[in-house]
């Protein structure tokens, strides 16, 4: 088997994730032995202390596997992605939620999906054979099965998990795609995903399993549906 | 081209079709409610594939199990080597 030469940055956005953070680094490494790659956490001023325990990992990881490049408040998440791609020294770009929702496990075979396609972007679907939720209730899944048919009907987007945040890029893609995105927050997931569709990019899915938060709290709030919609609405007439 | 602009085409040409069959074969009462007929089907359509989707909506209760395990040996490992895991 060919070695991957690849460079793989991992960017995590953190606010308050003193624990998770711990625990997903570790099974970051855990997962991708033999894989060249780097932690970028973006942490937003968390007042719990978040920062103090990557300074930790870095202590055991090393500061050149590891790094923090916080932010001193709250800037918001595409801006994260941004302000970490400034510091990222390798082509490929791995995005994930700090709050192991997104489990590390499934690292490799994000990269081995992108090594035997060639693809621009592998993204993670939670909706096909394979993969699943745990911890969703009924009203949860309503809404985001309601969510993902308006979607495809509106949109036809070509992948099967349009609010998902866990995926591969290439760098130079991904840099692309950031550049003409404008929403905010979840919605920012999907118009990245379908501007990369509209460009034409090759993307593939993964089949991931994801589990509801352990520690600390969601940022998933309110009036979500109706920012969804507002989102879904924007995306048909700008894309 | 941007999605709206096919979406607009698709609706002109499915509208055409439609103002073409009012005039001709179909009876005129019938001819127009097709349009009725159509939004009535496709949220039907729409209706039916969240509630296919829901029954099947994939869960996986054991990688709940499998995460608990993962937690407890990343805690482990970092409290040995001087890493902060005690806050909950």
């Amino acid at each position: 088997m060919e070695i991957n030469k690849n460079k793989y940055s991992i960017i995590v956005p953190t606010y308050n994730e003193r624990l998770n953070i711990a625990l997903l680094v570790y099974l970051v490494f855990k997962h991708l032995r033999d894989v060249d790659f780097e932690i970028i956490v973006v942490d937003d001023g968390s007042p719990d202390g978040t920062q103090e325990v990557v300074k930790q990992l870095q202590q055991v990881y090393g500061e050149d596997r590891i790094l923090l490049r916080a932010r001193p408040r709250k800037l918001g998440l595409g801006t994260a992605y941004v302000h970490g791609l400034k510091h990222a020294s390798g082509n490929f770009v791995v995005i994930m939620d700090a709050d192991l929702s997104h489990h590390p496990k499934y690292l490799p075979s994000f990269i081995r999906k992108q090594l035997e396609t060639g693809a621009s972007i592998v993204t993670g679907t939670r909706y096909v054979k394979g993969g699943g939720v745990h911890g969703w209730n009924l009203m949860r899944k309503l809404t985001s099965r309601g969510a993902n048919v308006l979607a495809q009907t509106l949109l036809w987007p070509g992948v099967s998990d349009l609010t998902g945040s866990f995926r591969l890029y290439r760098k130079s893609v991904l840099e692309d795609v950031i550049s003409s995105c404008v929403s905010k927050g979840y919605v920012f997931q999907m118009e990245m995903i379908v501007r990369a569709s509209r460009k034409r990019y090759h993307i593939e899915e993964v089949p991931i399993t994801f589990v509801d938060r352990v520690y600390g709290s969601s940022k998933l709030g309110g009036s979500e549906i109706v920012e969804y919609l507002k989102g879904l609405a924007y995306l048909l007439v700008s894309t | 081209m941007k999605h709206i602009v096919k979406l607009l085409i698709l609706l002109v040409a499915v509208s055409a079709f439609w103002i073409g069959l009012l005039e001709t074969v179909v009876p005129r009462s019938y001819a127009w409610l097709l349009p009725v007929y159509f939004i009535v089907s496709l949220g039907c359509y729409g209706l039916l594939m969240v509630g296919v989707g829901l029954m099947h909506f994939p869960t996986c209760p054991q990688e709940a199990v499998l995460l608990q395990k993962d937690i407890a040996e990343a805690k482990e490992f970092l409290k040995q080597r001087g890493v902060d895991v005690d806050y909950d």
